[in-house]
């Protein structure tokens, strides 16, 4: 390989996920020579991109894999009623409008679409599926980006970024244990956020967050974040919050990914440690009440719950990776999960004695609530009395923090004194830029593709 | 060289690792566009052991799955689908096999299907000699007709028959139902194109270059399908005439054995000659790494019926067609002897299975 330190480089790029690649591709495309410095070994290399499933995207008819048309006012009304309008409207316009042009984009630099999974048909009109799922794509771009010459160093953490004034220098990165100074003429940030590092965590939410388990990737630490910060970036997004949703309580501590969703909640009831119901599990249809859920289980004692159900629901719900908990009486259950067992029967029974007789539909809001029982089960209320019973363990699962850099919309980095000379930002670590709370489904990907290129293009007129 | 690759003894039966990893794929789902492996498995939810066989059948070792998967190792979840179904085929191919024994040594041992060969070469060799005929013309000159056809109408017949019985225990296995019109097209359809060979949208199949796409494999084995239908069609169009027009061999540069023969020789042996180069190149580790020399020694004697059929055509009217005739005879006396226990039966298992899988889709 090269000799990192030989010589400076036309740009440095920090990170080995979906931004960093469509930066390194573009740039390359015109004519610069990229380095990739990449934390991970290869084989764990892509961040949490590896993990994806899919993209949202704007089109105005149907677009390869997708189907009708999803327009931008029907896009970006999405998008506030989650951000719940903490959004900059024009940087979130632009990247709807620039997510069109990137599915032929990406189909034209390695990447294969399948038409919507199994179990999401919901998503097959606005978000476009990666076939093989995000690793093919990370590695149809690592692929591409080698042909165009693009440089890419594995187990390359970058631990100090030296800026002076405006200007960025250089970098340095422990790669194979040695520090190394690299030199270069541009610099492209695109390490994710600090989910990783479980002191920030702690230090920003609280002691409750090391037991939080993280979906994604263990490298994203944050480190270039952090680096930027102390340089004075501006920074955007809540520094307090993460983004946790309610996965199977058995998952690895990292890298668990989507097989840890467990989809049984609404057709179940949730306990704590004590054996008490602490909310409405039938407020919503899931993919709307994951992200919730993954508060209110962090709210609760050690940070778990256990969600309940009889055999009549086992098959409603997507199937798991963890097999769950089976006993075939409620004490026995509560005896497996470690539950107070009187307690939890106590529970079922309060909440069986409060169900109604009704239709039950489990693919829509059916209305079968209780009835005198707080917190209320407002649909799918069915009895819990039909044994085998099944429980499964919730923790909160976080997928990225919100804190960021704030860009603009080429990109750029901004600072003490107005923008860098020659940082640019693209991906998790500027999204706060756009969502400024609250998540939609396969927005990552988009905002990583969309300021991943302009980055790239950016940097290639720049330096 | 067929022995290269170490195999230590697997923890869980290779049904159960399957099954341990297909129940992993039907959280994930992200490869469901690859092949028909993951819709089929993905339309259930709990896989007894004949589902898993049939999964493995349906499957092609494309590895498309598994350079897609962020839970190959080290993740602990340590998926590796293609070679996970490879072993299931392997040992379900040993598992429906009649007589049992012959699949355990042939489908692993390059050199018993070596030994093979040269028995039937030698036998061929014998035959020439000890049953030299006073008269007949072409290649009857060397063995007569009736000499040749018992010779190979038992070795034709009794491999079918057992894969006969092979395929009606695979049947029995995978719970396949009444076969119907609609369901042979559809399944012929898939083959004739293999279709899942073509990796979905991907451009081929992540076979010889890592996770690169290439069409290579594919070509090459749509070569030696083609290839083999085609030599087939030569010797049955033969026989046809022999029978029922009353035409004796030998037959001229234009007559329907030829037109159809020597194009198929060389597809045969171009299409094995490239297989075997592409199982040089790939990683044995996502296949079933026991039976890598059994597998590149069953191509390369498939593709040796086409080469010798080639350079007995070659040699007409010189003094090698009497060894290049017994070279040529013995290879097909070998390859048919081994058909129900090689890789050969692939072929008929991945019949069965896209069969039993349009059965699935037409409900
Ligand atoms: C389980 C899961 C599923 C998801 N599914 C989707 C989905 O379907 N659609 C969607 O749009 N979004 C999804 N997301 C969110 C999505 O993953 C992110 O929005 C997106 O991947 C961000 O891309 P990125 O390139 O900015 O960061 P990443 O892909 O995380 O890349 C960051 C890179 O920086 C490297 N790095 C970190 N620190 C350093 C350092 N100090 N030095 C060098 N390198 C460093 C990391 O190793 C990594 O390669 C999902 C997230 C998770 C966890
Ligand atoms: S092989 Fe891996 S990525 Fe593909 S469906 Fe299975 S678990 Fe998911
Ligand atoms: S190796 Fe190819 S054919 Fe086999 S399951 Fe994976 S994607 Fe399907």
């Amino acid at each position: 390989m090269t000799a990192l330190d030989a010589q400076p480089w036309d740009l440095v790029i920090v990170g080995g996920g979906n931004a960093a690649l469509c930066a390194a591709i573009e740039a390359a495309e015109a004519g610069l020579k990229p380095l990739i410095l990449e934390a991970a070994p290869k084989p764990y290399r892509g961040g949490n991109s590896r993990h994806t499933r899919n993209f949202r995207c704007m089109h105005r008819g149907p677009l390869s894999v997708l189907t009708g048309s999803y327009e931008e006012d029907e896009y970006f009304d999405d998008l506030i009623r989650v951000t719940k309008g903490e959004t900059d409207e024009a940087l979130a316009r632009m990247t709807i409008r620039t997510s069109e042009d990137c599915l032929p984009w990406m189909e034209a630099h390695g990447v294969a679409f399948q038409p919507s999974l199994s179990g999401t048909l919901s998503l097959s009109r606005t978000n476009a599926f990666f076939l093989g799922g995000g690793k093919a794509l990370v590695n149809a771009y690592y692929n591409t980006a080698e042909d165009l010459g693009v440089t890419v160093a594995y187990e390359a953490e970058v631990t100090q970024i030296h800026v002076t004034g405006p200007r960025f220098e250089g970098v340095t990165a422990k790669i194979a244990g040695h520090e190394t100074r690299i030199e270069g003429r541009g610099l492209i940030l695109a390490s994710g956020g600090f989910q990783a590092d479980l002191d920030w965590l702690a230090r920003a939410w609280g002691p409750a967050a090391r037991n939080f388990l993280i979906r994604g990737t263990p490298y994203n630490r944050g480190v270039p974040l952090k680096a930027m910060l102390d340089h004075g970036a501006d920074s955007v997004g809540d520094p307090t919050q993460c983004h946790a949703v309610a996965i199977d309580g058995r998952a690895a501590k990292f890298d668990g990914g989507i097989v840890t969703r467990l989809d049984c909640v609404p057709f179940s009831i949730v306990v704590n440690q004590n054996g008490e119901r602490f909310y409405d599990e039938g407020e919503d249809v899931w993919p709307k009440r994951y992200a919730i859920w993954g508060r209110l289980v962090a709210a609760q004692p050690e940070q778990v719950a256990y969600s309940i159900i009889d055999a009549k629901s086992r098959e409603l719900f997507m199937p798991s990776v963890y097999p769950p908990v089976e006993a075939d009486t409620l004490d026995g259950l509560a005896q497996k999960l470690g539950l107070p067992g009187t307690k939890l029967r106590e529970t079922v029974e309060a909440f069986n004695a409060a169900c109604r007789d009704g239709d039950f539909h489990p693919t829509e809001l059916d209305g079968l609530a209780t009835e005198g029982l707080t917190p209320p089960k407002t649909n799918w209320a069915r009895p819990i009395t039909e044994p085998p019973f099944y429980g499964y363990s919730l923790r909160p699962g976080v997928t990225f923090t919100y804190l960021g850099l704030k860009v603009d919309e080429t990109a750029r980095v901004a600072g003490p004194a107005g923008r860098f000379d020659n940082i640019w930002a693209a991906g998790e670590i500027m999204a706060g830029s756009i969502l400024g709370q609250g998540y939609l489904a396969g927005f990552g990907m988009t905002i990583g593709t969309v300021f991943g290129r302009i980055a790239g293009q950016e940097a290639a007129a720049h330096v | 060289m067929f022995d290269r690759i170490e195999n230590g003894p697997p923890k869980l039966t290779a049904t159960d690792e399957a099954r341990r990893q297909v129940e992993i794929c039907n959280a994930c789902r992200y490869c469901e566009g690859y092949c028909a492996v993951f819709p089929s498995a993905f339309s259930q939810r709990a896989f007894s052991d004949g589902d898993i066989t049939q999964l493995a059948s349906l499957c092609h070792n494309c590895r498309g799955c598994y350079y897609a998967c962020q839970y190959t190792e080290p993740h602990e979840f340590a998926l590796n689908l293609p070679r996970a179904l490879a072993e299931v085929r392997v040992e379900s191919w040993d598992r429906f096999a009649w007589p049992g024994g012959f699949a355990r040594l042939f489908q692993r041992s390059g050199g018993a299907l070596a030994l093979m060969l040269v028995l039937g070469i030698a036998a061929l060799f014998w035959a020439l000699t000890a049953l030299a005929p006073s008269g007949g013309e072409g290649f009857y000159a060397y063995l007569s007709h009736t000499a040749m056809v018992a010779i190979f109408a038992p070795a034709f017949l009794l491999p079918l028959a057992a894969i006969a019985i092979g395929l009606h225990r695979y049947w029995a296995e995978v719970g396949g139902e009444r076969i119907r019109w609609p369901h042979l097209k559809a399944a012929c359809a898939d083959a004739a194109t293999m279709r899942n060979l073509s990796g979905g949208a991907a451009e081929g199949c992540n076979f010889e270059k890592g996770d690169r796409y290439s069409q290579a494999r594919r070509h090459a084995h749509q070569a030696v399908f083609w290839g083999f239908l085609l030599c087939f069609a030569a010797t049955s169009s033969g026989t046809v005439l022999h029978y029922v027009f009353d035409m004796q061999a030998p037959y001229g540069l234009f007559s329907l054995p030829k037109l159809l023969g020597l194009p198929g020789g060389v597809l045969l042996t171009i299409g094995a000659i490239g297989l075997i180069a592409l199982k040089f190149k790939a990683d044995a580790h996502l296949g079933a790494p026991e039976v890598w020399g059994g597998e590149v020694a069953f191509t390369a004697l498939l593709g040796l019926t086409g080469l010798t059929g080639l350079l007995l055509y070659a040699a007409t009217g010189t003094a090698l067609v009497a060894p290049l005739l017994a070279l040529h005879l013995g290879t097909v006396l070998a390859f048919f002897l081994t058909t129900p226990y090689s890789k050969m039966v692939h072929g008929f298992y991945r019949m069965a299975a896209l069969i039993r899988d349009a059965q699935r889709k037409q409900g």
